[in-house]
């Protein structure tokens, strides 16, 4: 598949270059948005990034390698993130990654994000989501649920059938 | 009765409140900016004059207001520093990265009042001759930089932000920009970097102090979400009608966030030292109480990097005497005023105001090794005592919690955190320490029962988890 960029995604991230005096500040913006349309950050995305800002492609890749939230192999169409941080856990977290790991096939012990064979769901530990009151807490996609019993985890994954 | 003492959060769970503008207006909102802009420039004894923008600094000085984000430190003061004869524009980020583990307050006013902050902001940038800001929102609140862009354009239409702003001539512009879940973008001179477009790697201070040599070089402030807010109230009420919230020197209301294993997890906004550790976590208003049949066992107090404090510790404190004498007094644990003094004088600290309870039902080596795993995974690899450090920790205490510790292993979590502190361009070095130092300090025999029973196991098993050294079990990987 060739690497191409909607017109109005473009349109969008010229005028996010206009936030900045200097250009190279919206790299981390347009890695969210190439991110959001692609699902994951190819080198290709990299290279055109680092293209109309005016950088090296390894100005980019630096970014991409450092920050969590940037993958560059394409994840399931639906992204469970699980708090794994303290209050999270003393709530309850490692319960809910458990439940998602054996509802979906997948290893509880492996680090890392994890997709389901029928590439639809992936499900990782994450930091912190500052919602430490309501625990457990977990995103799917950029949706955020808090109070995560098993029977809410199962009602996220049926709403995203 | 201890109360909660709600103006930040004064509308925000109130039925009916929404994020619009037209619903913060019809609460009182933009009267702040507006009181502000009128400001009259003030005439000094000596017959000087200040103008109405170091007046509003002044108000924000003497309000005593002390930076709501980790450090405490005084946000008048802060300002204060700002080079304002370089030449270089000046600008102001608001910290919105709230990422310490047991923080949750900046999520609430960005979520249900966003209006509050942007004003907060707009007045701070007028009193600092600021004409761009940005709100550096963490990646993980996508929602939350929704409804602030959703805010920042209805502010725009209203004539609050932009060009001629009220028809005054002020020009201020204000962009959000999100972050990508990094916790070390939490860190001032990290987050500017992060916002120039790099890696977040904190700068050295000195020379790279932000109110001299920030964002693009330039003069910057960096203020907290709920910080920029009481900027509003301190404009509203004058410094001295706000200096007499809370308690002398930890003036103003706070949010805290208390998390764990209280019956009553949630945020509550106190007077600044009016209200105890031991209220929050016991009394209906607030926590009430452990769960049944549980007794509390320790308390983090400040976020993941402050102390933890054990249950029926005593701590010496200063008080002012009825003399007015500053004498020692015993204060015990659950007794100490929740603000920023009381807790330094307790060894730790007020950190972000986020309190996590534990129960007797908390496995502290277990507690240890999740947030040891946090720090590791969050060091950002720049300075050697925490990369290294950081993850020998974390390996160290994940062999303790997975049947492989040893009984020495309490100390030598201990020499690792001894040799990260103070050997770090950042504070990060303390943060990923301190729980570590304090956690081992305080529970000592839970770690070396731990490690000692996985010895005997091995032992009598004849494992080959037996090891000479620590150091030769990481570099074989076998941890």
């Amino acid at each position: 598949m060739s690497f191409s960029i909607p017109a109005d995604l473009e349109a969008e991230l010229n005028e996010l270059v206009t936030h900045y005096p200097q250009k190279r500040s919206a790299s981390l913006m347009f890695l969210h948005a190439l991110q959001e349309h692609f699902g994951y950050v190819s080198k290709e995305a990299i290279e055109w990034t680092a293209k109309k800002l005016d950088l090296q492609p390894i100005n980019v890749y630096e970014l991409v390698t450092f920050y969590p939230m940037f993958r560059q192999e394409p994840a399931g169409r639906y992204v469970m993130k699980v708090c794994r941080t303290l209050s999270c856990q003393l709530g309850g977290a490692d319960k809910l990654h458990a439940h998602f790991c054996g509802k979906l096939g997948l290893d509880v012990h492996k680090h890392g994000l994890q997709t389901s064979k029928d590439g639809k769901f992936s499900v990782e530990f994450v930091e912190c989501l500052a919602s430490c009151g309501t625990a457990p807490v977990m995103m799917c996609n950029e949706d955020f649920y808090e109070g995560v019993s098993n029977v809410k985890a199962d009602e996220i994954l049926a709403k995203a059938q | 009765m201890p109360q909660e003492h709600r103006l930040i959060l004064k509308h925000a769970d109130s039925p009916g409140y929404t994020n619009d503008l037209e619903c913060y207006v019809r609460h009182g909102g933009y009267e702040a900016l507006k009181k502000a802009l009128a400001t009259a420039p003030r005439e000094l004894a000596d017959g000087k004059k200040m103008s109405p923008q170091e007046v509003i600094r002044d108000e924000v000085l003497k309000s005593g207001l002390r930076g709501r984000g980790g450090a405490g430190f005084s946000a008048g003061l802060k300002w204060s520093f700002v080079d304002r004869k370089s030449g270089k524009p000046i600008y102001l980020i608001c910290n919105a990265d709230e990422s310490e583990p047991g923080t949750f307050k900046d999520r609430q006013i960005i979520h249900k009042d966003p209006h509050q902050l942007i004003e907060g902001m707009i007045i701070s940038c007028w009193a600092n001759d600021v004409k761009l800001a940005y709100i550096y929102i963490r990646g993980e609140f996508p929602e939350g930089a929704r409804i602030l862009n959703r805010a920042l354009k209805e502010a725009r239409a209203k004539g609050f932000l932009g060009k001629n702003i009220l028809g005054t001539g002020l020009d201020v512009e204000m962009h959000v920009h999100r972050g990508a879940g990094a916790y070390i973008c939490g860190e001032e001179t990290g987050l500017i970097e992060s916002l120039e477009g790099k890696r977040p790697y904190p700068r050295i201070k000195p020379p790279y102090f932000p109110a001299v040599l920030g964002l693009y070089m330039c003069p910057t402030i960096v203020n907290n979400v709920e910080t920029l807010c009481h900027v509003n109230h301190i404009v509203t009420m004058g410094s001295a009608e706000y200096a007499k919230l809370g308690t002398p020197n930890n003036t103003g209301t706070r949010i805290v966030s208390l998390s764990g294993q209280v019956k009553r997890p949630g945020y509550y906004e106190i007077e600044v030292g009016k209200v105890t550790l031991g209220e929050l976590i016991h009394h209906e208003n607030f926590g009430g109480g452990l769960r049944d049949g549980r007794q509390l066992k320790a308390i983090i107090p400040g976020g993941s990097s402050s102390k933890i404090l054990k249950a029926g510790e005593v701590f010496k404190v200063n008080r002012k005497g009825p003399d007015g004498q500053m004498t020692k007094v015993d204060v015990a644990l659950l007794d100490l005023p929740y603000d920023f003094d009381s807790l330094q004088a307790a060894g730790t600290m007020s950190g972000s105001s986020a309190i996590i309870v534990m129960d007797d039902s908390t496995d502290m080596v277990e507690a240890l090794a999740n947030l040891s795993e946090f720090y590791a995974h969050e060091s950002c690899g720049q300075c050697t005592p925490c990369r290294e450090g950081s993850l020998w920790m974390a390996k160290a205490l994940h062999r303790l919690t997975h049947g492989h510790g040893r009984k020495q292993d309490a100390d030598y979590l201990v020499g690792i955190a001894k040799n990260i502190q103070g050997r770090t361009i950042c504070a990060f070095g303390e943060a990923c320490a301190w729980p570590v130092l304090s956690f081992v300090a305080k529970f000592k025999s839970e770690f070396e029962a731990k490690g000692a029973a996985d010895e005997a196991r091995a032992k009598s098993s004849g494992s080959m988890h037996q090891r000479s050294s620590p150091i030769a079990g990481l570099h074989a990987g076998k941890i």
